[in-house]
């Protein structure tokens, strides 16, 4: 079966992005190091999705190729019934800022804009209009537990309060996928939960597909489907407490 | 206006950096605006101290200036009257000249006999009501001008010498001139009369109403050469010594009324000038008084050629003078903007590298290259552009302080110190010109930064620590 017969076979309503015999070699000087070895995995719609591994078991490489920042050497990558590998650089950054939100295990806010605006950024991006940023803005701060917080600036915050902006920055644009590179590492294990329950319930609350790379226990037992990695291959997939062959 | 607001805010962020950058921006504005103004004051002074001496435009022989210092009586035009006449009755020359009157300049020599002393001279007859409203001219509101001339409704044979003349000729005393040491061995003078053939010379040429004041202190005697090339003699009254603003000037000039010069020139034959001079509101008309001025000369030029030069044609001084300053200032510019460039791309290039992170977040969340580029690069455009309003800012403050001061400064050649002027203030080109130019040096120091940032691997800048 061809790549393109296993794409059209896989890609349903049901999913959200497609890898297909994915590999990605990093060289380092004349070494090549291959952190991704020809990976076929799908991410489904409106699921939780974690990437298990050890440290340089290429959770974070195949976070950033499926969250459409980095590319693979072989193989393709659909999101959101989109091939990305066809897609210009402009593109590409037009289809993240449409299709992709991301969490950052640092938060990542722009420190210069305060909890409202970093919310609001990716819709001015868009080119979203003042009555409906002035709309989804509020709605989102209140969803993650922050609209007494709008105008406060990252450093006025918490690292769970950055985080919950964090997550409302990333769901602005109702996107179809959202990636978190280890969401909870930097908070503490209350905080951690916290943040975990309010991603979960946005899953749900909005739909979306969360795939994220974590080593937190309560991180793998809320998810719906987890992914473990391995030398930059799949050793085993859990769907739904279920294993299923890789 | 996304970009505007955080790239306002990015600058805010590191307040102390911006602020370096700002003030080495705005040091370099208030030099490139000072030394200008000061400039600007030189080319506005000079300018108008030969507008108020010489006019504009000068009708004149056309070989008159390439050769009349050798024989300036040779190159006379005649029927000026009729000249100055056409010119008047011209509709459009009417509302443009301010004034235009008759010169007659000669070679001779002055002499004061009571004294044993004497020089060569250039002698200038003129009107002098004329000459005293073209000394009016002030199209720059100047602080200093020339004074009145002394001549104006003065005796027929009064005559102005310029103070390097008088001291050459003793009469300082006469003539009450301060600062006019006498020499160490002042040469006593042997009191002899004028010879008698000179004496008799000069007694036919003066009026027999003029003749009351042979014996005064002040009494000169000029000897030219007239139209026929014989010599001729006339006695004058110097009534004032004055400054012509350079020594070279100051040494030879002695000024009469034109009747007089006339007279001593051409005697009873048909009197003629050496130049028409015109002086007119602007000095922006004078392309647009050649044009009037082309048919009316050809209608005189049959028997005498005639040109018109302009008083820049006139000054070679004057036009190498601003050449060199525009080449100074051009120069300081460059220097500036060089210090500027590498200030701003220092900042910009810091920034990147501080904001690496943010560039490699921003790109993820689906901002295009472009757009980190147009982010940085208004950055770059913000500091030019408050470094420059600020310079602007800080010289006209300064500017106006000095202005206050009353210093003053000795131009090259001058005799009498000049108030120092630093003309910013006004200068809207000037003021224009120096800002942009410190914007587009700020947004071209940032775009190389600029491009370094949109280039940056999305990846590599989120692992950036």
């Amino acid at each position: 079966m061809t790549t393109e017969q296993t794409a059209k076979k896989t890609v349903n309503h049901r999913t959200v992005a497609v890898l297909m015999q994915v590999e990605r070699t990093y060289r380092l000087d004349s070494i090549s190091v291959p952190v991704i070895k020809g990976i076929d995995m799908l991410v489904r719609r409106a699921c939780f999705t974690v990437l298990l591994g050890p440290s340089g078991s290429g959770k974070t490489t195949l976070l950033n190729m499926i969250g459409c920042i980095d590319k693979p050497d072989k193989g393709e990558i659909i999101v959101a019934n989109t091939k990305v590998g066809e897609l210009t650089d402009d593109a590409l950054s037009d289809f993240r800022a449409q299709n992709i939100g991301f969490i950052f295990q640092n938060f990542n806010l722009l420190p210069v804009l305060s909890a409202y605006e970093n919310v609001e950024y990716p819709l001015l991006l868009a080119g979203v209009s003042a009555k409906k940023r002035g709309d989804r803005v509020p709605k989102l701060l209140d969803a993650v537990g922050l609209g007494d917080k709008a105008r406060y600036f990252p450093g006025q915050l918490s690292g769970g309060q950055r985080q919950r902006v964090a997550i409302a920055r990333a769901l602005a644009r109702k996107p179809k996928l959202v990636i978190a590179d280890e969401p909870t590492a930097n908070l503490d294990s209350e905080t951690g939960a916290a943040i975990l329950a309010l991603m979960r319930q946005m899953v749900d609350r909005y739909e979306v597909s969360f795939i994220f790379s974590s080593h937190d226990p309560d991180v793998i037992k809320a998810a719906d489907d987890t992914i473990f990695l391995k030398d930059g291959a799949i050793h085993g997939i859990r769907r739904q407490g279920q294993e299923v062959n890789p | 206006m996304m970009t505007l607001n955080l790239a306002l805010r990015n600058l805010l962020r590191n307040r102390r950096r911006s602020l370096a950058t700002l003030l080495a921006m705005a040091i370099g504005s208030v030099s490139i605006l000072l030394f200008g103004g000061y400039s600007t004051n030189i080319n506005y002074s000079m300018l108008t101290a030969y507008v108020q001496n010489g006019g504009h435009l000068q009708i004149q022989h056309r070989d008159f200036y390439l050769y009349g210092s050798g024989n300036p009586t040779s190159y006379g035009i005649a029927d000026y009257t009729k000249i100055l006449t056409a010119i008047q009755n011209d509709d459009v020359l009417r509302g443009m000249v301010l004034v235009a009157t008759p010169t007659l300049q000669f070679g001779g020599i002055a002499g004061n006999y009571a004294a044993s002393v004497s020089r060569t001279i250039i002698g200038k007859g003129f009107i002098a009501e004329d000459i005293n409203r073209m000394r009016r001219w002030n199209d720059f509101n100047l602080r200093s001008g020339y004074p009145v001339s002394a001549l104006e409704g003065s005796a027929p044979d009064a005559a102005i010498v310029g103070t390097g003349v008088a001291r050459v000729l003793q009469l300082c005393d006469a003539l009450k001139i301060a600062r006019c040491p006498k020499p160490e061995k002042d040469q006593q003078s042997d009191g002899a009369p004028l010879p008698d053939d000179i004496a008799q010379l000069s007694l036919q040429e003066t009026p027999a109403s003029a003749g009351v004041a042979a014996a005064s202190p002040r009494r000169i005697e000029v000897l030219a050469g007239n139209a026929r090339g014989t010599p001729n003699v006339t006695s004058l009254e110097v009534i004032r010594a004055e400054d012509q603003g350079f020594k070279e000037l100051d040494e030879i000039y002695v000024m009469m009324h034109l009747a007089w010069a006339q007279q001593l020139i051409y005697g009873k034959s048909p009197p003629k000038v050496t130049s028409i001079t015109l002086q007119l509101r602007h000095s922006d008309q004078i392309p647009e008084a050649l044009v009037r001025l082309a048919p009316i000369l050809a209608a005189f030029s049959a028997s005498q050629p005639l040109a018109v030069l302009d008083f820049r044609a006139l000054n070679p001084f004057y036009v190498q003078t601003v050449q060199l300053f525009d080449t100074i200032f051009g120069f300081i510019f460059a220097l500036i903007g060089a210090i500027v460039l590498f200030t701003v791309s220092n900042t910009m290039n810091t920034a990147v590298v501080e904001r690496t992170v943010e560039i490699g977040t921003l790109r993820a969340m689906g901002l295009r290259r472009a757009g980190i580029r147009r982010l940085f690069v208004t950055e770059g455009a913000l500091l030019g552009l408050s470094g420059a309003v600020l310079g602007v800012v800080l010289a006209l403050l300064f500017s106006a302080v000095v202005n206050q001061l009353g210093l003053t400064w000795s131009p090259p050649g001058g005799v009498e110190p000049l108030p120092l002027t630093l003309r910013v203030w006004g200068e809207t080109s000037m003021i224009l010109g120096t800002t942009l130019g410190l914007i587009c040096i700020a947004v071209l120091s940032a775009w190389w930064p600029a491009y370094r940032a949109a280039q940056l691997d999305v990846v590599d800048a989120l692992r950036h620590v």
